[in-house]
C-alpha cells in the first residue's frame, strides 16, 4: 500500500498527508490531505479560521506540524524552516509584503543572497538576472525603483520575482488579490498564466470564489480545519463551493429593498486632511450622506480613505474645510462629543482602534459608552448591568464563544468584528462611519454583517462605507464615490455603472473623461 | 475549551511570579554551593531573620509598609502605560511637605493632624508626579526621562531645605521632629523596634487602589489608555487627561510612602529616608503583576528577604546573595514569556501522555 502511494505521489508537485496542527484550544488542521499536480494552479478556499494559511505555513516551514507527511515531487521531505522550503524549491508570497521600503527593487529581490564580485555587491549582474526573470514571466518592473514609490500591485510583482529568484518551482500566494484593483488583479492573473505556461506550480489561497473560477485548475475546500471538498474547477460553480465552505447555502448577494432616503444628516465641505508625514492626503472633498442611505467610497488602499474617516470621527485634525453633522459644525469636536451626538464608527483597523485586546469582552462592549449612566453610577461602574448588556449583545450578534469574560485577544477576527459592530450599532446611532467592515472575514460572518448594515439603513441611519472590496461597495451602497489620491473621481449608482468603469476611476480616470470617451 | 483558555490566562498572573521566586531561590542556592556555603543554613537564617522572632517580624512589617505603597505607585503607572521611575522624588517631596506641616501640628488633636499629614504627603507626591504627567500630555516628553530628572530636583530641594531654612538645631542635615499628635501610635514594641499604624494605611491603600482600578470609571479609562491608547482615543477617552490623572495617583501613593516613614519611623525628614524605595517599587510592581493584592505580597516578599539578609550575614553567607535572588526574580518575571513557554511545554506533555 505504501509503495503504491509513493508511486501515485510522484505525479504531484506537492502532497501533504494527514497533516495535524494543534494550537492551544484549537485543532487548526485535522488530518488534512492536499494534492497539487505539477504545473497547475490550485486554489485553497475556506472561511477565515478554516486553517488554509496554517496549512501553507507548514508547507513553507514557518510552523511545524504536529504530525503528517509532506512529499515534494514524490519524495518525502522534512520542512522545518523556510530554508528547507527554499531548498525544496518552494516559495511563498505573504499577504503582507516582506519588503524593505527604503531599498530598491533589485536590493529587495537579492536580499540575503546577493551576487558578489570579491567583497562587493555585483549590482549589474543582479539586475541582469532580474531582467531575465521579468521578461520570461511578463513581470515588468524597474529594478532601480525604490519600493515605497511603487503601487501595491507592482510591489507584489517584486515579491513574486523575489521568490522566483530563489529558484522556486512551487509558488504559494496567500490572498494575493486582497489589495489589488480589478485591473491589477487581471494583470496578476496574466502573470499566473505565464508562470503556469512555464511549468511552475501555483497554490493560491483565497476566499473570493469568482477568482477561483477565473484562474484555477482545481480546488481544495477547507472548513474548520478539515478538507470538505476537492474538485476540478471546471466541474463546479461558486454556489457549490460556497456550500462546501460554509456547510450550508449562502446568499452570495445581499438582499435589500430600495432605500427610503430621508433628510441630509452629514456633510463635508472642502475637506483637507494631512497624513502622518504632513503631506496632503484628502484634497478638498465635498459630499453628503442622507438618512437611510449608504454612501460607498471605493478606492485602492492608501488613497486618503483612512485619513478621511479619521477626520470625520475626530481622530485626525482637519486642515481646512468643515464637517457638519445634524446641522452642527463639528469640525473641531472631540471624538467623545461626536459619539454623544449620535455618531458611531467602525474603524478600519479593529485591533488598533476598535478593541482593547487585553480587556474582557464586557469592557470592550462599553468602550465609548462607559460613562453612560446605564453603565456607571457616578464614579462606580455598574458591573452587573454591564455584564447583562454584554450577554445580550453576545447573543444577539452571535459572538462565539459567547463568554463575556474572555479577553478581546482570545476571539477570532470575525468575532472581534462582531463585538465592534454590536457595540457601534447599539445606542441608536444616527450616522455610522464604517471602514472595511468585513476585511479578512469569512462568508458566514460577511453575510451576517451585511444584513445588519442593511437593517440599520432601513431604520433610517445614514452610513458612510469605505471598503477596498469592490463587491462589497457594489452590493451595499446606494451611491458610490470613487476616491483616488485624495480626490473624488466621480459619483455613480451601482445600478448604472460597471466594475470596469469604477476600476478605471480607482486607477485615476475621471468619470467625465470616461463618459466623454465613450460618447 | 474556552473555559480552559480563561483559566490559563487567569492563572499565569499568579503562576509566573510564584515559579519565578522558586526558581530564583533554587539558582541562588546553586551559587551558594559554588562558593562553598550551605544553602540550607543560609535560607534557614534568612527565614529566622525575617519571621523568627517578634522583633524580626516587626522589623519586616515596618520595611514592608513603604514598599507596599511605592509598589502600588509604580503599579498604577504601569496600568496607564506609564513607567514612573520618579517614585523616589515623589516620596521625598511628600515626606518633606508633611514633615513641615507636622511640625506645625502641636496645637492640633491627633484626629485632625494625622489626616492632615496624610493628605499633605499625598498632595505633595501627586503634584510632583503631575509635572511629568503634564509634560507628557502636553509636550510628549517621555516620563522616564522627566521623572528621573525630577528625582534629582527633589533630592536637591530636600537637601537644601534640611541644610538651611528647615534644619534642626545641631548642624546635622535633618529637620526638626514633628508634633506628637502627628505621629502614628506604636501598635507593638519589641526592644528598639516598633510597628506603627502605618501598615494599616498601606493595607487600606491596597484595597482603595484595587477598587479604583477594578470598579471605577477612572480605573476603566486608565486601563484603556494603558492597554491601547488608540482604542481609548477612539472611544472618546482623553489620553492627556488620564495620563496626568494616573501620574497624580501614582505620585500620591509614593508621597504617602514618604509620609508613612515620617509619621511612623523617623518623625522627621532626613536624607536617608527615601533610600531606594522608589526603585524597589518597580521590582515589586513587576513581581506583583501590577495587581494591588499581588503587590502587597510582593512587597512583603522583598521586605522579608531584606529583613532576613542580616541574619544570613551573621550565619556566614554574604547578604549580597539576596541581590542575586532579587535580580533573578525580576529577570524571570520580566521575561514571563520564557516562563509561560516552559509551562506550556509541560502542559502539552501532560495532554499528550
Amino acid at each position: 500500500m505504501d509503495k503504491s502511494n509513493e508511486k501515485d505521489n510522484s505525479k504531484y508537485a506537492v502532497v501533504m498527508e494527514k497533516i495535524v496542527k494543534r494550537f492551544p484550544g484549537v485543532l487548526a488542521n485535522d488530518h488534512v490531505d492536499l494534492f497539487v499536480k505539477r504545473g497547475e494552479i490550485h486554489a485553497i478556499v475556506g472561511e477565515n479560521g478554516a486553517g488554509k494559511t496554517t496549512l501553507m505555513n507548514q508547507l513553507y516551514g514557518l510552523i511545524k506540524s504536529d504530525s503528517g507527511k509532506i512529499y515534494v515531487n514524490g519524495v518525502e521531505t522534512r520542512i522545518e524552516n523556510p530554508n528547507d522550503a527554499i531548498n525544496a524549491k518552494i516559495g511563498m508570497v505573504h499577504q503582507h509584503f516582506m519588503l524593505v521600503n527604503r531599498l530598491s527593487v533589485v536590493e529587495n529581490i537579492v536580499l540575503g543572497m546577493e551576487p558578489v564580485r570579491g567583497p562587493f555587491f555585483a549590482r549589474d549582474s543582479a539586475c541582469k538576472q532580474i531582467n531575465e526573470l521579468s521578461k520570461k514571466f511578463g513581470l515588468f518592473v524597474d529594478p532601480d525603483a525604490i519600493i515605497e514609490d511603487l503601487p501595491v500591485g507592482i510591489q507584489q510583482r517584486v515579491e513574486i520575482i523575489k521568490v522566483l529568484y530563489r529558484g522556486a518551482e512551487i509558488l504559494i500566494l496567500d490572498e494575493p488579490t486582497a489589495v489589488l484593483t480589478p485591473q491589477e488583479t487581471e494583470e496578476l492573473f496574466e502573470i499566473l498564466r505565464a508562470l503556469k505556461a512555464q511549468g511552475k506550480t501555483v497554490i493560491f489561497i483565497t476566499h473570493k470564489l469568482h477568482e477561483v473560477m477565473a484562474i484555477t485548475d482545481s480546488v481544495t475546500v477547507m472548513r474548520l480545519g478539515k478538507v470538505t471538498g476537492v474538485v476540478k474547477t471546471s466541474d463546479t460553480n461558486p454556489r457549490e463551493l460556497a456550500r462546501m465552505m460554509v456547510g450550508r447555502d449562502v446568499l452570495l448577494r445581499v438582499e435589500k429593498g430600495s432605500a427610503k432616503i430621508g433628510k441630509e444628516i452629514f456633510r463635508v465641505e472642502n475637506l483637507h486632511v494631512n497624513e502622518n508625514r504632513g503631506l496632503e492626503a484628502v484634497k478638498g472633498l465635498n459630499f453628503s450622506v442622507k438618512r437611510g442611505e449608504i454612501v460607498g467610497i471605493a478606492g485602492v488602499a492608501g488613497n486618503g480613505q483612512s485619513e478621511l474617516i479619521e477626520a470625520i470621527t475626530g481622530l485626525r485634525k482637519v486642515e481646512e474645510g468643515r464637517v457638519i453633522f445634524k446641522g452642527v459644525n463639528i469640525t473641531n469636536f472631540s471624538p467623545k462629543r461626536r459619539r454623544d451626538m449620535g455618531m458611531s464608527h467602525i474603524p478600519e483597523d479593529r485591533l488598533k482602534h476598535g478593541l482593547v485586546l487585553d480587556f474582557p469582552l464586557y469592557y470592550n462592549f462599553i468602550l465609548g459608552k462607559h460613562d453612560n449612566p446605564r453603565f456607571c453610577d457616578g464614579e462606580f461602574l455598574r458591573l452587573i448591568d454591564i455584564k447583562r448588556f454584554s450577554d445580550e449583545l453576545v447573543k444577539r450578534f452571535d459572538v462565539r464563544p459567547p463568554i463575556i469574560n474572555l479577553l478581546g485577544e482570545n476571539l477570532s477576527g470575525g468575532n472581534q468584528q462582531k463585538v465592534i459592530i454590536a457595540r457601534e450599532f447599539s445606542f441608536n446611532p444616527d450616522f455610522i462611519a464604517i471602514s472595511q467592515p468585513t476585511r479578512g472575514l469569512d462568508i458566514g460572518a460577511i453575510e451576517f454583517i451585511h444584513k445588519t448594515i442593511i437593517s440599520m439603513r432601513d431604520q433610517g441611519v445614514g452610513m458612510l462605507l469605505i471598503s477596498m472590496e469592490l463587491e462589497e461597495i457594489f452590493s451595499l451602497s446606494d451611491r458610490i464615490l470613487v476616491m483616488y489620491e485624495g480626490q473624488i473621481m466621480g459619483e455613480v449608482t451601482p445600478q448604472k455603472t460597471t466594475t470596469e468603469e469604477v476600476g478605471l476611476m480607482m486607477a485615476g480616470h475621471k468619470l467625465e473623461d470616461l463618459r466623454t470617451q465613450e460618447a | 475549551m474556552a473555559n480552559d483558555l480563561k483559566k490559563f490566562y487567569m492563572n499565569d498572573k499568579i503562576i509566573v511570579p510564584v515559579i519565578s521566586v522558586i526558581t530564583s531561590l533554587f539558582i541562588a542556592a546553586i551559587v551558594m554551593i559554588m562558593i562553598g556555603k550551605n544553602p540550607f543554613i543560609a535560607y534557614g537564617a534568612l527565614i529566622y531573620g525575617a519571621f523568627g522572632t517578634k522583633g524580626a517580624l516587626i522589623n519586616n512589617l515596618m520595611k514592608a509598609t513603604p514598599l507596599i505603597l511605592t509598589g502600588l505607585s509604580v503599579g498604577v503607572g504601569f496600568r496607564a502605560g506609564l513607567f514612573n521611575i520618579g517614585a523616589n522624588g515623589q516620596l521625598i517631596i511628600g515626606a518633606i511637605l508633611s514633615t513641615y506641616v507636622g511640625t506645625k501640628m502641636i496645637a492640633y488633636p491627633f484626629y485632625l493632624s494625622i489626616p492632615i499629614m496624610i493628605v499633605t504627603g499625598m498632595l505633595g507626591g501627586a503634584l510632583w508626579a503631575s509635572i511629568a504627567g503634564w509634560l507628557k500630555a502636553a509636550r510628549g516628553a517621555h516620563e522616564v526621562i522627566t521623572t528621573i530628572m525630577l528625582n534629582y530636583v527633589a533630592i536637591f530641594i530636600a537637601n537644601y531645605v534640611v541644610n538651611g531654612p528647615f534644619q534642626a538645631p545641631g548642624g546635622v542635615p535633618k529637620s526638626p521632629k514633628i508634633a506628637y499628635s502627628a505621629r502614628f501610635p506604636n501598635l507593638i514594641t519589641s526592644g528598639a523596634t516598633w510597628l506603627s499604624a502605618g501598615i494599616f494605611v498601606a493595607l487600606a491603600a491596597v484595597v482603595v487602589v484595587y477598587i479604583l482600578i477594578e470598579k471605577t470609571k477612572t480605573g476603566y479609562e486608565i486601563k484603556a489608555v494603558g492597554f491601547n491608547p488608540y482604542a481609548a482615543e477612539y472611544g472618546g477617552i482623553s489620553i492627556g487627561r488620564n495620563t496626568v490623572m494616573a501620574m497624580a495617583i501614582s505620585g500620591a501613593l509614593a508621597g504617602l510612602a514618604g509620609t508613612m516613614q515620617v509619621m511612623g519611623l523617623y518623625y522627621r525628614y532626613l536624607g536617608a529616608l527615601g533610600g531606594s524605595m522608589g526603585f524597589d517599587g518597580i521590582t515589586i510592581a513587576l513581581i506583583g503583576q501590577n495587581n494591588p493584592i499581588g503587590i502587597a505580597f510582593a512587597a512583603f516578599l522583598i521586605s522579608s528577604i531584606r529583613a532576613g539578609s542580616n541574619q544570613m550575614q551573621i550565619a556566614g553567607v554574604s547578604k549580597n546573595i539576596v541581590i542575586i535572588i532579587q535580580g533573578i526574580i525580576i529577570f524571570l518575571v520580566a521575561t514571563n514569556r520564557l516562563v509561560k513557554t516552559l509551562m506550556f511545554w509541560k502542559r502539552k506533555e501532560v495532554e499528550e501522555a
